[in-house]
């Protein structure tokens, strides 16, 4: 199976009036597992239609395993693609669905056979085979989709929300068979989701994507600890960050004032030369620590509301001020509501952002 | 199919009869009697003779029940010139039928098919607008198609006629199609483009196959359509191939002496059979067809 490169140059698609991608560019290498990541709108489905063939582009190129497909018709691309709704043919058994497009392209009957066999086979389709789509699950069905895409042997598969269309057990289970799939094949996979979890799990690399531009692309790890703004530093991780508004201030070393509490800044990698001005602190819940009250560097705050998760328990706080923030704790806590508890915001895992251009500091 | 959902718990809830089910039934049987007198009144008129008939007991049982009126009607009734009854029309009725469901249907399906695909805003106002000119009477249309016709080399044929039916049912079966088409997700297509067919392998492999039931309403709407066709068979047919409708009336309105009024009525039963027999063994596809054009998805 050969396995393909994804080049996408100043892409830009436009319906109309309406500039949808302006200037886009994005490498995928071979064998990567790229999650294009965004809220609904933000384009993400429009560049992979574009990578597939299925919308005109405006301007830019795209090459595929080195070749210029900027207007090669779909099936001429090397792509295969698996989509939301399934997308099944609803006349055809499973077998006739995985087998109609290697049909169509006058590939010998043994070899169809052999294929879709292959591809039953580790989808855990072989009984299915000569059912129609309305006899089976919506897992089997995404399961047979998956399927049609493998058996064309493609050099990239493109997935546009798979799993969206699916109730949280079945997706989980099937997240984890793609990534399976992933790693048995080694192909280079393209997958479009606006599920963080699932872009977390999946990805090499994600591209976190907003009104047509990619915010940040960058390994699950990083985007996840140092996200470059405050877009996708809300819209990664759950529960979400937290943000406290505030200031930056150098009269006595660094430090992030918010209302009346003051939080040294030592051990905060700053991306330049930190100033005196207005800033917005990021958190994320769990990074927050309970400590003694006598540590310097620890505020007190009131507990409002506690939501046990199972696993660990999600506590929400208010601070003196007016701040309210959560943060995560082990599930055997006992933390009541109106207890005051004390905490500490180790500066290595803070977030800092411009307060008016929501740049990482 | 959500009105028989609906209807359904509270049939099974009121399975004995109480006075607004009695009113109801009253109703239904009133109105099929209404309805089914006319044809009772047809049919025994056509099993009596013309003797039995002058008596004047409309609704009385025929005596002495014979076929003779049917045989005549269909071996030797006098359409006009020729006495050899109103088989020739049937025949003719055929041979226009036949031609013209299939390429309508062919040529709707397919043009629906492809206005399906043009997703532009406004696209449903105007099919709208298309939906408004189905319904302009035909009778505007035919002085100018008789010269644009004429004008052309088709004079009054076979093909010609075929045409015209084809051109008329156009607008409703493309609609049909279309609209059912256009309820598919757009995703099917693009799977389908991704595995290689093209614009008319997807439509005969994947689009048709689903649209079984669509298939099944245009075949009853354009049969009864063209087999109770009059004034277009009449014009643009030719005298060799006027179809039954237009036989029939030749038939009723050309009497020497007596009218045979039992001859009317069969040669009129025989002319609406095949109209009565597709309703009765499709009404069941029929709603079928209507629900699943209406449900999504």
């Amino acid at each position: 199976m050969q396995k393909s490169d994804v080049d996408i140059r100043s892409l830009q698609i436009g319906f109309g009036g309406l500039k949808v991608l302006e200037n886009l560019n994005l490498h995928i290498a071979k064998s990567e597992f790229l999650v294009l990541l965004g809220p609904s709108g933000c384009g993400k489905s429009t560049l992979l239609n574009a990578i597939a063939g299925l919308i005109d582009v405006k301007g830019g190129e795209i090459h595929i395993g080195g070749r210029d497909v900027t207007g090669a018709e779909p099936k001429d691309r090397g792509i295969a693609m698996v989509f939301q709704s399934y997308a099944l043919y609803p006349r055809m058994s499973v077998r006739r669905n995985m087998s109609f497009g290697l049909t169509v392209a006058g590939t010998p009957r043994d070899e169809i056979e052999r294929r879709v066999g292959e591809a039953a086979q580790m989808l855990r389709l072989t009984g299915l085979l000569d059912r129609r789509p309305s006899e089976l699950s919506g897992g089997q069905r995404q399961r047979v989709a998956i399927g049609r895409a493998l058996v064309r042997h493609a050099g990239v598969y493109l997935f546009d929300e798979p799993l969206s269309n699916l109730d949280a057990q079945l997706r989980a289970e099937l997240r984890v068979e793609i990534k399976r799939l992933h790693a048995r094949l080694g192909a280079t996979m393209i997958y479009v989701t606006h599920d963080q979890i699932e872009a977390l799990t999946l990805a090499d690399r994600i591209a976190v994507m907003q009104g047509g531009v990619i915010q940040q692309l960058d390994t699950p790890k990083k985007i996840y600890r140092e996200p470059v703004n405050r877009f996708v530093a809300s819209f990664v991780g759950s529960p979400a960050m937290n943000f406290i508004p505030g200031r930056i201030t150098r009269d006595s070393g660094v430090e992030f004032i918010a209302g009346k509490s003051r939080l040294s800044l030592n051990g905060y990698a700053f991306c330049g030369q930190p100033a005196d001005a207005p800033a917005v602190l990021g958190i994320r819940p769990e990074h927050i620590e309970l400590t003694a009250s006598d540590d310097p560097s620890s505020v007190s705050a009131r507990v409002e509301m506690v939501e046990p998760m199972g696993a660990d328990t999600l506590i929400w706080c208010r601070l003196a001020d007016g701040t309210a923030f959560s943060f995560r704790h082990d599930a055997d806590a006992h933390v009541r509501v109106g207890d005051t508890l004390t905490v500490r915001f180790p500066a290595d895992a803070l977030s800092l952002f411009d307060e008016t251009s929501g740049q990482r500091l | 199919m959500t009105a028989a959902a609906q209807f359904l718990p509270a049939a099974r809830r009121s399975k004995r009869m109480n006075p607004a089910r009695w009113g109801l039934y009253a109703f239904i049987f009133i109105t099929a009697l209404y309805f089914l007198l006319p044809l009772y009144v047809m049919v025994v008129t056509s099993l009596k003779p013309m003797a039995e008939i002058r008596q004047g007991n409309l609704l009385a049982l025929p005596m002495s029940p014979s076929v003779d009126a049917w045989v005549k009607a269909w071996t030797s009734a006098c359409t006009g010139l020729t006495c050899q009854g109103i088989r020739i029309g049937f025949f003719n009725s055929v041979r226009i039928l036949v031609p013209s469901v299939a390429i309508s249907i062919l040529v709707g399906s397919l043009t629906g098919y492809a206005l399906s695909l043009w997703r532009v805003r406004g696209a449903n106002i105007l099919f709208g607008a298309m939906m408004v000119v189905a319904f302009i009477p035909y009778q505007l249309f035919i002085y100018p198609l008789v010269r644009v016709f004429s004008f052309a080399g088709l004079g009054q044929s076979l093909l010609t006629i075929v045409i015209i039916h084809t051109i008329f049912g156009l607008p409703t079966m493309t609609l049909l199609f279309r609209n059912y088409f256009a309820s598919l997700p757009v995703e099917l297509f693009k799977a389908a483009r991704v595995d290689g067919a093209g614009f008319y392998q997807i439509y005969a492999r994947i689009m048709m196959p689903m649209a079984t039931p669509m298939v099944v309403v245009a075949v009853i709407l354009q049969t009864t359509g063209i087999w109770n066709d009059f004034i277009l068979g009449l014009v643009f047919a030719g005298r060799d191939n006027l179809p039954m409708t237009v036989q029939l009336n030749n038939i009723v309105n050309s009497t020497q002496g007596e009218r045979a009024y039992n001859v009317d009525m069969a040669a009129t039963l025989l002319t609406a059979l095949l109209p009565l027999a597709v309703y009765f063994g499709s009404g069941r596809w029929f709603v079928r067809g209507i629900a699943a054009g209406a449900v999504k998805g």
